[in-house]
């Protein structure tokens, strides 16, 4: 039994601790190879051969593995799964749109955002946004599955696996990469934020959410909104945090002005820390707080802002 | 151009899940059920291209049980032309999985020949992120996945996608299957006359056995659980004593 590992890639540089994790999360499955797909991926390649448990690092440097396509970076995979029992990557935008088209070439079923591997056939994963965690055993040939990293720790980088070359004839036609824009420099990506500063209904209007905006600033946080406030019209849809929007689970999340309606729990539950700033003391939100405030958000967030 | 749209029938993004207390499942009687919120924007999208002149029919598939029929009549109250319905099980607690369901889709899209696949990028019940993908490896087709802006010119679209720190914009070659996210538009609310008109568009239905599709499941559900509860904490008095417990005891600023 071995494992192809699918490693993210950016522009040339390893997500490292992204591919850390998952690594620590197959390495009970057998012999772990790590895939890096891509030109100019020779570094990222060199440095996934660091990391504990990998016994080999496949590097396919072809310009049609660039920027994630689909259709190209499906086809190396099939073309190497020959020898894995299990293809695994993390569960990012990157291998969730690859895996699965993997997963339907071999003719199996993917396994999406697994949180704990259980043994060769059997997995966790979250279903209904996380307010049910489900184990399924998969009686497919080959197990094709993302993993959810927050779940792991990181494996240490203090080995020094050999670098193998591998190619194979896949059709570009399909797609055309244009162009990637990376978000605002200043604010960090909402999934990916380290603190999540959120504004519900309670802001009031799109002017108060500025509010809520500098708070961010202040402790270099992304925005996100509760489905109301977006409703309302007092944040963009993208900042949404919920079971319609985004799933996120950062260190610290501050809910301010949100009751915590199901739907907006949904999407941030998994935080480790969370904080509500919330003017009716019985607010939902309260019930899953680590840290509550009962106080009118438009005196408190300012108070915050300066004393932070 | 003929645009295809597989709308999922699913528990209300707005109720509560409950587990059921034999671990076999959650429980899906007697609660309000709708069509999955990125399926809604889907239908929109493909509705919008037909009012812009460039899609010329919207045809709307659902997959699963009998009362999936109320999903696909909301998406013709929406301004979708036609919808197939293939019944694919009696109980409501048996989800059909995505490999299963972009089989069956494969054969509609044989029947059908669309230029277009519009899917939502994940069912709010099993989350699990495949079909649209799934779909497109069996067609093989090119795949535009967590669209918020698409534009159809020239036997091509080019999709803004949603990824993982920013956008990512790409151009892919028709035939193709594009799943979509949040931002690409707000789905409409259908009108009464519309709602009454509705009525009246046909329906077909359907069995996978028309398809030749074996819709065995390859995962076996061992058992559904409870997520790990949080606790509430503790209330604050003063923003000076957030701070400081976020400082000291937490240690996360």
């Amino acid at each position: 039994m071995a494992v192809l590992l699918l490693a993210d890639v950016y522009h040339g540089k390893l997500a490292t601790d992204t591919v850390a994790k998952v690594l620590a999360a197959v390495k009970s499955l057998g012999e772990v190879h790590v895939l890096v797909a891509g030109q100019g991926g020779d570094a990222a390649a060199a440095e996934a051969s660091t990391l504990d448990g990998v016994s080999k690092v496949l590097f396919a440097a072809d310009q049609a593995y660039c920027y994630g396509l689909a259709e190209t970076t499906a086809a190396l995979i099939v073309s190497l799964a020959g020898s894995y029992s299990h293809i695994a990557a993390a569960a990012t935008a990157f291998s969730k749109n690859v895996l699965p088209r993997v997963a339907a070439l071999l003719d199996v079923m993917v396994i999406s955002d697994v949180t704990a591997v259980v043994d060769a056939d059997t997995f966790m994963r979250p279903i209904y946004a996380g307010n049910a965690i489900q184990t399924v055993k998969s009686v497919d040939s080959k197990k094709v599955f993302t993993v959810r990293t927050a779940s792991y720790s990181a494996v240490c980088a203090t080995g020094s696996a050999s670098v193998e070359t591998v190619s194979a004839a896949v059709d570009s036609s399909l797609s055309k990469w244009i162009e990637d824009k990376v978000a605002g420099p200043n604010r960090p990506e909402l999934t990916a934020a380290a603190i999540v500063v959120s504004g519900g209904r309670g802001v009031g209007s799109q002017a108060d959410f500025a509010l809520i905006e500098r708070l961010a600033d202040k402790l270099g946080a992304a925005v996100g909104a509760s489905r109301a406030a977006v409703d309302m019209g007092y944040a963009p849809n993208d900042w949404q945090v919920g079971q319609t929007g985004k799933i996120v689970a950062p260190t610290l999340y501050v809910a301010v002005g949100i009751s915590g309606a199901i739907q907006h729990l949904a999407g941030m539950k998994d935080s480790k820390i969370i904080v509500a700033i919330n003017k009716d003391e019985d607010a939902p939100i309260f019930q899953v707080a680590d840290y509550g405030l009962v106080a009118d958000l438009f005196n408190a967030v300012p108070e915050m802002v300066e004393k932070l | 151009m003929k645009v295809l749209v597989p709308v999922k029938r699913v528990i209300d993004y707005n109720v509560k899940v409950r587990v059921r207390a034999d671990g076999s499942g959650v429980d899906l009687a007697n609660v309000k059920m709708s069509m999955n919120p990125f399926d809604e924007i889907a239908v929109e999208e493909a509705i919008r291209l037909k009012e812009k002149g460039i899609a010329t029919e919207v045809v709307v598939v659902s997959i699963g049980v009998k009362q999936a029929q109320e999903t696909l009549r909301t998406a013709l109250a929406m301004g979708a032309d036609r919808a197939i319905l293939i019944e694919a099980t009696a109980d409501v607690h048996t989800d059909i999985e995505p490999l299963a369901v972009a089989k069956l889709l494969a054969g509609v899209v044989k029947q059908e020949s669309p230029s277009l696949v519009l899917c939502g990028k994940q069912a709010i019940d099993n989350d699990m992120n495949a079909t649209g993908q799934m779909l497109s490896a069996l067609l093989g087709w090119s795949q535009a996945t967590f669209a918020s802006e698409l534009e159809v010119s020239r036997g091509r679209v080019r999709v803004t996608r949603e990824v993982d720190g920013g956008l990512q914009t790409i151009s892919v070659k028709l035939p193709a299957i594009v799943t979509v996210d949040l931002r690409l538009n707000e789905p409409r609310y259908a009108s009464l006359p519309n709602i009454m008109k509705a009525k009246t568009k046909p329906l077909a239905t359907m069995t996978p056995a028309d398809y030749g599709v074996d819709i065995a499941p390859r995962l076996a559900v061992v058992r559904t659980q409870e997520p790990a509860g949080r606790k509430a904490g503790v209330k604050v008095g003063s923003v000076s004593e957030l701070i400081a417990k976020l400082k000291d005891e937490a240690g996360v600023i």
